[in-house]
């Protein structure tokens, strides 16, 4: 607080008015002093309004913001993407070759990209959509025709999820074939599996949601399906031994009932809207992290100019 | 007892390697006696295991609680017994009129009168009558059906189950969804077994 310019500190020709007005009884003095005071706090603040306009990054808040002095030096640059929440994840610098694109594809990117679309669609669609029988198809119908670029909107969200299931498996084909689940990016490769599956259920649940024919046996199936779960499902291998029925198996965990209804509705919305992103999220940070922990985007051994080959060591 | 990964290398206590991890009941004693023990490192090691399982446990507690929670006590699914009217209603042949309501096709072929339930068992799709093919399809997969549910082509497995029926005290034919008849592939037909059908009606 030393150098700066007391912003935010009580100017202090209003704390001596304030204070003496409380014990006297003098009125004509005690106006007097009110009155010099507010001058004085708003030539004050003119002038610190002024200061605030003419170089704002020497304010407080700024800096508070900020933290750190941008200078166009490299060291500058690198700690403005370390001390920001959003660009922390990202390595200040990175190897040129891993980041072509005829290697990278872009795909992890991109996906993530995608999911935040996906993600913003969402939201504005939920501010339509009712997760009950009858009322869910009629949303959707009223998205289409009624909401001003709600049919843009459903067919962003819609189109974005097939984009995402796409780029997600074009993003783990790049990492399979540049072999970069190798040691030490083992563990990220398994966090990638679960980010796959993660995706396919968020758009299994999704399926559901428009309470259409294409949903509704889509999901009938789907969950017809999981009865032959092992061990957890009434038809699947040791089910039935392990007193697995169709109201306490894994289907009826799935559907909150026997059959496709309401409480399946309502289960798909809650896991499509509030669960599985949230885990997804939380997945999706340890995969960026772990990217930067293993020692980035994986790429080519490092190539080097010979301009920049400081020093030839014999072997 | 140390733990390594809390702490940095170097401040590991020499004399903590031969501790071991104490018993939970002695760890709960030592907890809430009023002597005090003289090992300091012990008393630790204790009130970490103590607070470790005080917290797994709530936690494994929680984690059934949460499972359970998606299972509920009662269901509020339509009724899967049901009469659907006296069998001189339904000549021969396939009768499709409660297909939406209950879900059924009530089919009178040369024995009596049967109900079927319109699940395909492939997959649980609702199978279509086809008057002009004189067969069920399903759209879903494609599995056909012969007009008493008898699988011929497509992916099922095994003909269509059939539902309970009896006739009430007043001559009405009542279903029962809940008490099925199958047929699996390779076993005894249960169709003909006694409610799988009505005879001489």
């Amino acid at each position: 607080m030393a150098e700066t310019n007391g912003h935010n500190g009580t100017p202090p020709a209003a704390t001596p008015s304030a204070g003496d007005g409380n014990g006297s009884g003098n009125g004509g003095n005690r106006v007097a002093k009110v009155l010099a005071g507010a001058k004085a706090v708003q030539a004050r603040a003119t002038e610190e309004l002024k200061e605030t306009i003419k170089a704002p990054e020497k304010t407080d808040v700024w800096k508070s913001i900020l933290r750190v002095k941008h200078d166009e030096t490299p060291r500058s640059r690198a700690l403005g993407v370390l001390s920001n929440v959003f660009l922390h994840l990202h390595p200040a610098k990175i190897n040129r070759d891993a980041v072509a694109y005829n290697y990278t594809w872009g795909m992890g990117g991109m996906t993530f990209y995608v999911y935040i679309t996906l993600v913003f669609t969402g939201t504005l669609l939920m501010f339509y959509y009712h997760p009950s029988k009858v009322v869910a198809f009629r949303d959707i119908l009223y998205l289409e025709s009624d909401v001003p670029f709600g049919k843009l909107l459903r067919n962003m969200h819609r189109w974005g999820a097939h984009l995402m299931v796409i780029m997600v498996e074009l993003h783990m084909f790049r990492v399979f074939l540049t072999g970069s689940y190798k040691k030490p990016r083992e563990f990220n490769w398994v966090v990638g599996v679960l980010l796959l599956v993660l995706t396919l259920l968020l758009s299994f649940t999704g399926y559901l949601l428009p309470d259409d024919q294409l949903g509704f046996w889509a999901v009938t199936v789907g969950t017809n399906m999981a009865r032959a779960t092992p061990l957890l499902g009434n038809q699947g291998p040791f089910g039935a031994q392990l007193g697995m029925t169709p109201y306490n198996d894994v289907r009826f965990g799935l559907l909150g009932g026997s059959i496709v209804d309401s409480n399946a509705l309502l289960r798909a919305y809650i896991w499509h809207c509030v669960a599985i992103p949230i885990i997804a999220s939380a997945f999706m940070v340890v995969h960026f992290w772990r990217v930067r922990k293993d020692g980035g985007i994986s790429g080519p051994a490092p190539m080097m100019l010979e301009s920049e080959i400081k020093e030839v060591r014999k072997v | 007892m140390a733990n390594p990964t809390l702490e940095p290398p170097g401040t590991v206590p020499k004399d903590a390697a031969p501790q071991s991890k104490p018993p939970l009941i002695q760890a709960l004693r030592s907890i809430f006696s009023k002597g005090e023990d003289p090992d300091e490192a012990r008393t630790v090691a204790r009130r970490r295991r103590f607070v470790m399982a005080a917290v797994l446990g709530t936690l494994s507690v929680n984690l059934l609680m949460f499972l359970r929670f998606f299972f509920p006590r009662a269901l509020y699914e339509p009724k899967t017994k049901f009469t659907i009217g006296y069998p001189t209603d339904f000549g021969f042949g396939v009768d499709t009129k409660f297909q939406k309501d209950h879900r059924i096709w009530v089919v009178r072929n040369t024995e009596g009168i049967f109900v079927i339930s319109a699940i395909c068992t492939h997959l649980g799709c609702t199978p279509d009558w086809k008057p002009s093919e004189n067969k069920f399809k399903c759209p879903c997969h494609g599995s056909g059906y012969d007009p008493e549910g008898i699988n011929f082509e497509g992916p099922a497995p095994r003909p269509m189950d059939r539902a309970h029926v009896e006739l009430d005290p007043q001559g009405q034919i009542l279903v029962d969804l809940s008490h099925l008849y199958s047929w699996p592939k390779g076993e005894r037909s249960q169709f003909g077994d006694d409610g799988a059908i009505l005879r001489n009606v």
